[in-house]
């Protein structure tokens, strides 16, 4: 048994008396690239959400790397929602990336060299190094997301926790953010990453967190992401989903081509 | 002399103001500024009343006190209450500032403390609030030591606190996510804002300090892509405001917080114009080819 990287118990979560995650439990071990993949409104961003402490739980708790969140922040990096902040706001690529590297202990001083030299380190590795300058509003959504990405490897962690980092982006973007993510995975991080495009979990993901508010299945994504569980996850939604299911059993990847912004 | 007073007591309200309107435009707060020098008219009289004298140390703690409890209020009505935040803003501050005329009017008829005093200040007074020493030397207006001595505070908690208030106004979850305590800094930048607001107001009133806390850093908004330069414009657009609103002032005869609150605008409209007439040339050239 490898050792986990998150384990998760009996986690309930609400919003005024709504449950939105209902006794969630499960444990992910380390080294591997992992989807939580849900219908909408099924608690996937609320759950990487409540493993980050970003939401009150009413019930459970999380273990990360077997130890409270607290213990171990520095080897979590998490990735909101590109839509969470406004890019209007005054700053540069670089300056964002830069980011990642302030620290409860180094926030009021000045970041030193290593910490430039980090954040143009994790530029070239989501191909965004010839980007530094330039301001946030004034890139595409897929560069971004990157951008958002290259800030998170700025913390240089052990897990990473993403929220929809395929939401809205480019073909280019995909593919830069994709081989990234197998790099990492490669060099023995851990990806936790909610997903939505059921036809691409198989083809890109080793492990996967099935859920409808509840959890439906956690485990390899051979035994897991099968029929049953999907119609169990989406439920009603199935007449559309049988299709794609279909289509994931006939081992059929559909490659959706879209446009690059320029 | 008495015009480089005046002058320099409105450039060190638009310097204190300006740096944390800054915060408080990107954050979508700048209503708060708004809130905040209105609610803490009761604390004054609370303070007043509690003293029985009109010196500055007691107001300025029962109002910088008042002005914190506003924006907890506020706070609270938002997440607690789940009130949308403007209506949580115009709830509070109107309620608070209700209670303070109230006060006023039921107990310091007799003195010479009135609303309009609160709501326009008297800059053009500045001047003849001398510090003098015990031996008889003048210090210069008093007004001008209390503020050079928050614009010292202001600047030095913006540089030393710049990271903190940068990343938690950018992006509070990620913050939180690194350990950073977004409420320490939504609280040290209010209590901040409270402090300006009450050491500002009681020399030019609350109409210049609100003008001063969202005007200015708009218009740097408006010109620039980075923080440290939007920073650096919204100081630089309240000095600019602060003189030729003393330059009109001077020449209509008129009210001088007043004027110093056109000026604000005045560069604002410059600035919008300038960026709209940059973007279609922009345009124009790019359709041409």
């Amino acid at each position: 048994m490898p050792k986990s990287a998150v384990e998760v118990h009996n986690l309930t979560v609400s919003y005024s008396q709504r449950p939105v995650l209902w006794d969630v439990d499960f444990s992910l071990p380390e080294g591997k690239l992992i989807a939580i993949v849900g219908p909408n409104g099924s608690g996937k961003t609320t759950l990487l959400k409540s493993i980050m402490g970003l939401t009150p739980m009413s019930g459970g708790f999380v273990r990360i790397f077997d130890q409270p969140l607290d213990e171990v922040r520095s080897q979590v990096s998490y990735v909101p929602q590109r839509e969470s902040v406004d890019w209007d706001f005054p700053a540069r690529v670089r300056d964002v990336v830069l980011m990642g590297r302030y620290r409860p202990k180094n926030l009021l001083s000045r970041l030193s060299k290593t910490d430039r030299e980090v954040a143009d380190w994790a530029l070239d590795q989501v191909r965004m190094r010839e980007f530094s300058q330039r301001q946030i509003s004034q890139l595409s959504g897929g560069q971004q997301q990157r951008v958002f990405i290259a800030r998170s490897l700025a913390q240089q962690a052990k897990l990473y926790l993403m929220d929809e980092p395929f939401a809205g982006v480019d073909a280019a973007s995909e593919r830069a953010i994709l081989d990234l993510l197998m790099q990492l995975k490669e060099s023995g991080k851990t990806l936790l990453i909610v997903h939505h495009d059921l036809n691409t979990v198989r083809q890109y993901f080793d492990w996967v967190v099935l859920m409808n508010t509840r959890l439906v299945a956690a485990g390899p994504v051979e035994e897991v992401f099968t029929d049953a569980n999907l119609q169990a996850a989406y439920g009603g939604q199935l007449t559309v989903l049988s299709k794609v299911a279909d289509r994931v059993k006939e081992g059929g990847f559909p490659v959706r081509e879209k446009k690059v912004k320029s | 002399m008495d015009a480089f007073w005046i002058i320099l007591t409105g450039a060190l309200v638009a310097l204190c103001c300006g740096l944390l309107g800054s915060f408080l435009l990107l954050r979508q707060m700048a209503m708060v500024g708004d809130a905040i020098s209105h609610a803490v008219l009761p604390g004054i009289v609370i303070a007043f009343l509690l003293s029985g004298s009109r010196d500055s140390i007691p107001m300025l703690a029962g109002a910088a006190v008042l002005g914190v409890f506003a924006t907890v209020l506020i706070e609270w009505l938002h997440r607690v209450g789940r009130m949308q935040s403007d209506a949580s803003i115009g709830l509070s501050y109107t309620t608070l500032f209700a209670i303070g005329i109230i006060l006023i009017s039921l107990f310091t008829r007799q003195v010479d403390l009135d609303q309009d005093c609160v709501l326009y200040g008297e800059i053009a007074y500045v001047p003849l609030d001398l510090w003098i020493l015990a031996g008889g030397q003048s210090l210069g207006p008093r007004a001008v030591w209390i503020l050079g001595g928050a614009f010292v505070l202001i600047l030095t908690f913006v540089l030393v606190g710049y990271k903190g208030l940068q990343l938690t106004t950018f992006d509070p979850a990620y913050a939180a996510t690194l350990g950073i305590s977004t409420f320490f800094w939504h609280y040290a930048l209010m209590g901040t804002v409270s402090m300006a607001t009450v050491v500002s107001f009681e020399s030019v009133g609350a109409i210049l300090v609100v003008a001063f806390l969202i005007v200015p850093p708009a218009t740097a908004y408006l010109l620039t892509d980075r923080l440290p330069v939007m920073l650096g414009l919204s100081a630089l657009f309240g000095l600019l405001s602060s003189i030729l609103g003393y330059v009109m002032a001077a020449a209509t005869n008129g009210s001088v917080a007043g004027a110093m609150s056109v000026a604000a605008g005045i560069w604002f409209v410059l600035a919008l114009a300038f960026v709209q007439v940059k973007k279609s040339i922009l345009r124009s050239q790019s359709v041409s080819r």
